[in-house]
């Protein structure tokens, strides 16, 4: 029987440089759900996909994937893992040298030894997954920022992955391909059996797909639960979160000198 | 005061070292491992299109004009001593012991070296590199392997092609224009340049440009802040850095070969 539990992560601490990310963190993302990480911009959210996919190494703590604590791991037994888990970059990150079938077939084409003819129907079955069938000789320069990141998203799933992580999947989409977005997101999770984690600051849409909802601030987890349960939390963090508002417990100044005492050293 | 200055030279220093050894990381990290030649062998017949098929038109057209200018310099000068049949050893001696390679390795710092680092600082900052680490493709293999091995391939044929249509250049101006004899153009080259004392040691000087301005570029691109200000710093700096780097082993190698 396979554990419930595919990612765990505990008492993660990671630094930039001098800079505390992240201080002694703890997560956990659930088989086969969809777990979104919600959070201000540049608290960190990235950084954390990044940890997950080994990219960066904590300076302490576990980040358990399968059992398996990933920062320890080796270099091919990480890459193995890897083979396992897929990320969409907020740009798509797509090949801009390659055609959109290219792109698509390229893990097929690294990984695996298929015949072409198999390539090419694994190919256009993921496109069309995508409602991008009809693109695949476009190149990426060609595309629109939300089918940019549809192509990217079939090329992720193109290995079949356990884990899918989306960076920012609804930052600057039009609200059509919005709406597409967190259908796939949806749908995809449903029909392959993934477990999808997905990084956001949009709250509206996180909380209409996600199962378990994670809010990130201050270099921890401040909130966690259902989307029902995160609604009524108490914390006047989380609430202030939610409703978007600029003033609350989270600063909307980054952090300086009292205003009165700058001012007051401009006219001395 | 002086601890301060103190520290930050050590700041320094530290800094530039530790950038030799990611660099030389790097490199190795691309170079070591077993190559797969299925994989590999197209994307380098690739890289040697763009690295030294496009950089062709620039060597040619330069190596023409210096051939053309050496003839005329040497020319001017040889003719106050009736020396003129030494032209052919002048031209072909400072092509290929000298111009060819330096001046194949400056062009090619700005040509190629200049490309490719923009083109891979803009894969970073595009999240290329990195989505191809997380599809377990490594990008040091994949994308910094095959540029690597294709400039130090291409760099030493384009200094020899750089050097035969210098000295038919040469032959234009000195032969044509001017009006030296042909046969002693080319029947005194032939007595004076030596197979390895001048054409070797070119190949080798061009070999050790190739070495220096292909690893620069490539680490520049690699290294690059992932900004479009970082990646046009690390263009001119690639630009820049080789430039000068291949003037400075120029003088070495020189040293080494026809100094004692
Ligand atoms: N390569 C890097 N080097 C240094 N600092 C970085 C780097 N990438 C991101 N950061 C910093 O780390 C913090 C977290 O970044 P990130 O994970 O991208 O935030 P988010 O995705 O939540 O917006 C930011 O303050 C950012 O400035
Ligand atoms: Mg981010």
């Amino acid at each position: 029987m396979l554990s419930e539990i595919l990612i765990d992560i505990q008492g993660l601490s990671f630094s930039r440089g001098d800079r505390p990310i992240y201080r002694a963190m703890n997560m956990q993302v659930q088989r086969g759900k969809v777990t979104a990480i919600m959070g201000p911009s540049g608290i960190g959210k990235t950084t954390l996909l990044k940890l997950i996919g080994g990219q960066l190494k904590p300076d302490s703590g576990k980040i358990l994937f399968e059992g398996r604590d990933i920062p320890r791991l080796s270099r091919s037994e990480l890459y193995q893992a890897r083979k396992k888990m897929s990320m969409l970059f907020q740009s798509g990150a797509l090949f801009t040298e390659m055609t959109v079938f290219d792109n698509v077939a390229f893990p097929l084409r690294e990984h695996t030894k298929l015949p072409e003819s198999l390539i090419r129907r694994i190919v256009l079955m993921k496109l069309e997954a995508v409602g991008l069938r009809g693109a695949r000789d476009l190149m990426p320069a060609e595309l629109s920022g939300g089918m940019a990141r549809r192509a990217a998203l079939a090329r992720a799933i193109a290995l079949d992955p356990e884990l899918i992580m989306y960076d920012e999947p609804f930052a600057g989409q039009d609200p059509i391909s919005m709406g597409v977005i967190v259908r796939l997101i949806r749908e995809l999770n449903n029909a392959l059996g993934l477990t999808s984690v997905v990084v956001s600051h949009d709250v509206t849409e996180v909380m209409s797909i996600a199962d378990y909802v994670y809010v990130v601030a201050d270099k921890t987890v401040i909130g966690e639960g259902t989307p029902e349960q995160l609604r009524n939390d108490p914390s006047p963090l989380v609430q202030q979160f939610l409703r978007g508002e600029a003033d609350g417990p989270v600063p909307f100044h980054f952090k300086a000198a009292a205003y009165q005492d700058e001012l007051m050293e401009l006219t001395r | 005061m002086i601890a301060d200055r103190l520290q930050r030279i050590g700041h320094s220093t530290i800094s530039t070292v530790a950038g030799f050894g990611r660099a030389g990381f790097m490199l190795f990290g691309a170079l070591l491992g077993k190559p797969d030649f299925r994989k590999g062998f197209p994307l380098l017949v690739k890289q040697l299109y763009v690295i030294g098929v496009l950089s062709l038109l620039i060597i040619l057209v330069s190596g023409l004009f210096i051939g053309m200018v050496l003839a005329l310099q040497g020319y001017n000068v040889l003719v106050k001593f009736g020396a003129e049949g030494m032209l052919g050893p002048l031209v072909s001696l400072s092509l290929l012991r000298e111009l060819g390679p330096v001046v194949t390795a400056l062009l090619f710092a700005g040509r190629a070296g200049s490309a490719l680092t923009a083109e891979i600082g803009l894969m970073k900052a595009t999240e290329q590199l990195s989505s191809m680490e997380m599809m377990a493709v490594d990008p040091l293999r994949r994308i910094i392997a095959p540029r690597f091995w294709a400039g130090v391939i291409c760099m030493p044929l384009l200094a020899l092609i750089f050097n035969a249509v210098g000295i038919l250049g040469g032959h234009l101006v000195g032969v044509e224009w001017l009006g030296v004899d042909a046969g002693s153009y080319w029947s005194a080259m032939q007595a004076n340049v030596d197979l390895y004392q001048d054409v070797m040691n070119g190949v080798i000087k061009s070999l050790v440009f190739a070495l220096v301005v292909i690893w620069i570029a490539l680490h520049k691109g690699y290294d690059a802040v992932p900004t479009s200000e970082g990646i046009s710093r690390a263009t001119t700096e690639t630009v820049v850095t080789a430039s000068l780097a291949v003037l400075g082993f120029d003088f070495i190698l020189t040293a080494v070969m026809f100094g004692g």
